[in-house]
């Protein structure tokens, strides 16, 4: 299957995927409510439905791609089927970003804990991408997130430690638990610019992540500008993940289980899994959040709990059946 | 014959210890020369430090008429092939991928036009479309041959591009190598097999302590003095029918 075709699938499957999820919800409608809705965008239903869950999976959606392309950039550029975007530590200080914020009492300022994470995303990424060019190995460079990850930790820990009240431990660890709940149009169009600028520099490299397949010395050999190309993929992996955990918090998973979904569809080639490993995270994410929503629990679950639910098991099974062709 | 390859004064070093402390090196295009030396001699070192990946502490290294430093990476691939001894992949790409990354400065269509011809060439044609981390070792090495070919560089360098073959790869390897360079591209092998070295090359280096301590034509690079000094071997190349011959036992 031509990577094109395999790219319409897939979009029409995630289209398919959004309309049921704008469809479904909490609140069940009749054929006759939908159609006032359609026509009547500002109705009861079409409020629901247009403004209220419409923004929702579309969010979920960017925020699946953007981990979706960010696994597989990382995985292609460490060479390593186990990476994801928080192997670089992005995620976690992204993270500590967000949680400092709402610690600080910011969380009810517009656009100040997205802004915050992101900072947290750039600072982390910005250091990565200042030593990648340095470090060639991937394993020096996993030791170096594995780092920059366990350090973020400890600081989100520390702001636990010291956070004012229990109520804003509370409201850190709901962040962290990642959900796309509440959000509107606006906020999709925030992290809209950082995620198509990250996508653009993961796209540009990826002849590079293709190049890599044979090694650090091969690639560096075989006249494409690799260091340029490893630092935009480092950068651009970096603007997604601390876009997509500022859309919505930290979500796992989906960053590692989207390129494995597709790997095989596309013979294993670095290049073309970044396409169809956005779409599926996107898909992932849709469907994750539908589960979310219609989960008959009192309390809505955390979207990061369903991915990491569902994720761990799937991804296991993916594991197995790839491992074969794992070997060296 | 024009040289393909020159260093000067090459030195480096890896972790505070000297590797590497060559005087001049020169390799012609046309030439296959091969570099032997004992486990840890400084093969790899020699060629990886005069392609610039190991960082030197001094000296010049020359790519046909230019430095390398005044080469960008695009014009340095256009003036060499590396195939390094590692031959680990990260991913199961079909094997004409894999060739084909060797002609990135071609568009996609032609590189795989070029990728499934030299594949031909190694006798892996039929390999084209599998991955390769579903091949033995010795398919894997040829299709990473191929990929070396796919470069049509003047210069094409292979660190063990033998190691681990059956005695058939070896010499279709050897032999491919040569008719490159009977195309006119300069070649330079790392060897551990002595016999093939002297059967195969132009010339002969030999490498201990990262100095070449002795080069020539193969019958004189391995002289039964360098036998004894460098390889610890009591003996000599003999000429027979099918070439020279390493007749020795170890000291």
């Amino acid at each position: 299957m031509s990577l094109q075709r395999l790219c319409l699938r897939m979009f029409c499957l995630l289209a398919l995927a959004a309309v049921v999820a704008v469809l479904l919800g909490e609140t069940s409608f009749v054929v006759g409510q939908y159609v006032e809705a359609v026509a009547h965008p500002g109705s009861p239903p079409g409020e629901v439905l247009w403004t209220i869950r419409a923004p929702r999976v579309a969010m979920a959606a960017l925020v699946g791609a953007a981990l979706g392309l960010a696994g597989a950039t990382m995985q292609g550029l460490l060479r390593n089927p186990l990476a994801d975007p928080g192997v670089l530590g992005v995620s976690a200080v992204s993270g500590l970003g967000a949680a400092l914020a709402i610690a600080g009492g910011l969380a009810a300022v517009p656009g100040a804990i997205e802004l915050s994470a992101l900072a947290g995303a750039l600072v982390a990424g910005g250091a990565v991408v200042a030593i990648v060019a340095r470090l060639r190995e991937p394993e020096a460079l996993i030791l170096l997130g594995v780092a920059v990850s366990a350090f973020g930790g400890a600081l989100t820990a520390l702001v636990f430690n010291l956070a004012p009240s229990p109520v804003a431990i509370a409201e850190v660890l709901a962040w962290l638990m990642g959900s796309v709940e509440n959000r509107d149009w606006t906020d999709s169009f925030k992290v809209l610019v950082p995620m198509a600028i990250g996508a653009a520099l993961c796209l540009k490299a990826g002849l590079g992540l293709r190049m890599l397949t044979l090694g650090e010395e091969a690639a560096a050999m075989s006249g494409l500008p690799m260091s340029r190309l490893r630092v935009y993929a480092v950068a651009g992996a970096a603007l997604l993940t601390g876009a997509a955990v500022a859309g919505a918090g930290v979500i796992g998973f989906v960053g590692l289980a989207a390129p494995h979904m597709v790997r095989a569809l596309v013979k294993d080639d670095p290049r073309q899994l970044l396409w169809p490993s956005a779409l599926a995270g996107a898909l992932l994410l849709v469907l994750a959040d539908l589960a979310a929503r219609l989960s008959p629990t009192e309390q809505e679950l955390k979207l990061g709990v369903v991915t990491a639910l569902f994720g761990a098991p799937v991804f296991a099974l993916l594991a197995w059946r790839a491992s074969r062709s794992w070997r060296a | 014959m024009t040289a393909a390859w020159t260093l000067n004064g090459l030195k480096a070093q890896q972790g505070g210890n000297q590797v590497l402390d060559v005087a001049s090196l020169a390799v012609s295009r046309g030439e296959v020369v091969g570099v032997v030396g004992p486990n840890g001699a400084g093969k790899t070192s020699l060629l990886r430090a005069g392609l610039g990946l190991l960082p030197r502490t001094d000296g010049d290294i020359w790519l046909g008429d230019r430095r390398l430093e005044t080469l960008t990476v695009q014009a340095r691939a256009a003036r060499v092939g590396y195939l390094p001894q590692d031959r680990r992949l990260a991913w199961s790409l079909p094997a004409e991928q894999v060739a084909s990354l060797g002609a990135v400065d071609l568009p996609e269509a032609e590189a795989l036009a070029v990728a499934r011809e030299r594949l031909a060439r190694v006798g892996a044609a039929d390999l084209a479309g599998r991955g390769v981390l579903e091949m033995s070792g010795g398919e894997r090495a040829r299709v990473l041959l191929a990929r070396l070919l796919s470069t049509r560089a003047p210069l094409l360098v292979a660190d063990e591009p033998i190691a681990g073959l059956d005695p058939d790869a070896q010499l279709l390897t050897l032999d491919l190598l040569r008719k490159e360079a009977g195309s006119g591209a300069g070649v330079v092998v790392t060897l551990h097999d002595l016999s093939l070295a002297a059967r195969c090359c132009d010339r002969l280096m030999v490498i201990e302590g990262g100095r070449i301590v002795s080069e020539g034509a193969p019958i004189q690079a391995l002289s039964p003095e360098i036998l004894a000094g460098v390889f610890k071997l009591d003996g000599a190349l003999v000429e027979t029918p099918a070439g020279l011959v390493l007749a020795a036992r170890r000291l």
